[in-house]
């Protein structure tokens, strides 16, 4: 039997073979995820497949609640559903302890189906609607305000219900991070969120019953989430103070980096995203220093999301075929692209072999199907050289790729989840015609050609 | 083509190579090595690929595609120069 061919390839060999941080850059492989062979999961569900790992995600929930307990004991985690709002991923997250939190009356309605009480559902967001705000009060829902307009559509709802809804409002602040967030809520050093408090005490319609801020995503310095927390917290002690108010919870937002490495930057996320020990020092430092955390105990809430289920999702996709550039790197065209992992565009993903390779690797660059030259899944890496069926694993994909994945030349492919026995449970099955063109309508004069 | 370059070079099974004249050294994956080696003894490209072909399972096609881009990157380090290039402009 012949040799399976590999591409020709010869490299100049540079003194040491390790990059600044001592790590050889070899490109290592993975054939298995949790223990279930990539091969087996390609057979039964086609390529390409996203597969989540319900152990990595409940184990990231131990792991921060872990981390925050053991500088502050009363915290509550909150499911941020836009990051994955799949039914299942969501009720992992619900029987860790989750309360869920929704930005859209579409959230909302996915918490109810659910079963999540109203009670136990942060409404966040920046443009909440009548009908949907009216079904929130209603249900007891916790509203984060954002502007003023909503402020007085909710003081007009709550009382023609005749009800007093929990709200909280949304405030936004500098931390010394750049950009500065504010385009959520009201902001703090210029007196516009203590104003928007007042405004709601004298409308004496509302119950304050917590502050909210949310100072930005992918935060890669720790420190940031201490000047936020201590800002909420002389806020809330103001609040005590001036209007005898006592809220019952901080809710710090989310915005925790994942291992992620985002596209500009030179060291890998593995080296410069803060640990959940670093996050949870600073919050936690800032609520230990607080004179109003010591009287009144508060509740803390973070609403993190990517930190806790990027690295529990794995894109396996399979090259389609391969060709040389002019410009001496190797194009790799895989059966996922853009569309379905949109995080591409600001993330260096990274692409590994689910099988070893021997020898040499050469400049590769990572193309999805899509006829559009945006539609690269990761800049020039070096690989080795792949045959083409022969699929790959894109990492990490749980956070923010099967919520705003384009339906987009291609169909849609399944989600599937390991759980913790081992089993392959499908989440979501391979979109087929009619999930595209289901909806659409063509007037009686265009049904011929 | 120029592979005169090629003759002088230090060349083992496993992929590695030296130039003596520039103290480089390289590493080539094994289709790699098999071509320089044949280029080395002047064999041409039509030739290579009929030896190849009895190893590996390549179509011509496939192969005379790679095979113009390995000699770009041979070009590229400066061991092989195209009609009208000289073996020392390539080198970095």
């Amino acid at each position: 039997m012949k040799k399976t061919y590999i591409a020709p390839n010869i490299e100049r060999n540079s003194a040491g073979n390790t990059n600044k941080y001592g790590a050889k850059s070899v490109v290592r492989y993975q054939d298995k995820i949790d223990g279930i062979p990539v091969k087996e999961i390609v057979e039964q569900f086609g390529s390409p497949v996203l597969v989540l790992s319900e152990s990595q995600i409940r184990r990231r929930h131990r792991r921060l609640m872990d981390a925050l307990q053991m500088h502050y004991p009363k915290v509550r985690l909150a499911w941020s559903y836009k990051t994955n709002y799949l039914g299942a991923v969501c009720n992992i997250f619900h029987q860790e302890g989750s309360c869920a939190e929704v930005v859209s009356g579409m959230e909302y309605a996915m918490a109810r189906r659910l079963g999540i009480p109203g009670n136990e559902i942060i409404f966040n967001g920046p443009g909440k609607k009548r009908h949907e705000l009216e079904l929130a009060i209603r249900e007891g829902a916790r509203i984060h305000i954002d502007h003023l307009d909503e402020l007085y559509l909710i003081e007009k709802i709550a009382q023609e219900l005749d009800l007093v809804p929990q709200v909280a409002i949304r405030v936004n602040m500098d931390t010394g991070i750049y950009p500065q967030w504010d385009r959520f809520g009201f902001n703090y050093e210029n007196g516009e969120a203590y104003r928007a408090i007042n405004r709601i005490v004298s409308g004496k319609a509302m119950k304050i019953v917590g502050l909210h801020a949310h100072i930005g995503t992918f935060i890669l310095d720790a420190q940031a989430y201490y000047y936020e927390a201590k800002a909420l917290l002389e806020l809330a002690q103001r609040m005590k103070d001036e209007l005898g108010i006592t809220v019952e919870y901080i809710d710090m937002g989310g915005g925790f980096a994942s291992q992620n490495t985002l596209l500009g930057s030179y060291a890998p996320g593995e080296f410069i995203s803060p640990s959940f020990d670093q996050y949870a020092e600073a919050i936690g430092a800032a609520f230990n220093e607080s004179h109003f955390v010591s009287q009144n105990l508060p509740k803390l809430i973070l609403e993190t999301g990517r930190a806790l289920i990027d690295e529990a999702g794995y894109l396996i996709s399979s090259v389609v075929g391969k060709k040389n550039l002019p410009s001496g790197e190797r194009a790799v065209i895989l059966d996922a692209g853009v569309n379905t992992t949109i995080t591409a565009w600001w993330y260096k993903l990274k692409v590994t072999p689910t099988r070893p390779f021997p020898g040499a690797y050469q400049n590769t660059i990572f193309y999805g199907p899509l006829c559009m030259n945006i539609d690269i899944m990761r800049p020039a890496v070096p690989f080795p050289d792949l045959q083409t069926g022969e699929p790959v694993l894109i990492t990490p994909t749980g956070a923010y790729n099967n919520t705003q994945w384009m339906q987009f030349i291609e169909y849609r492919p399944p989600v599937v989840l390991i759980s913790e026995t081992g089993k392959l449970e499908l989440l979501r099955p391979r979109e087929e015609l009619d999930d595209v063109i289901g909806r659409e309508m063509i007037p009686e004069h265009l049904r011929s050609q | 083509m120029n592979t005169e370059k090629l003759s002088n070079l230090a060349m083992n099974d496993n992929g590695f190579i030296f130039d003596p004249e520039s103290g480089y050294s390289y590493t080539a994956n094994e289709t790699g090595i098999f071509i320089l080696k044949r280029m080395a003894a002047g064999m041409k490209q039509q030739e290579i690929f009929e030896q190849l072909s009895e190893v590996y399972d390549v179509s011509e096609d496939n192969f005379n595609s790679d095979y113009s881009h390995y000699m770009l990157m041979l070009e590229a380090l400066g061991l092989v120069a195209f009609e009208g290039g000289s073996l020392e402009s390539g080198s970095e």
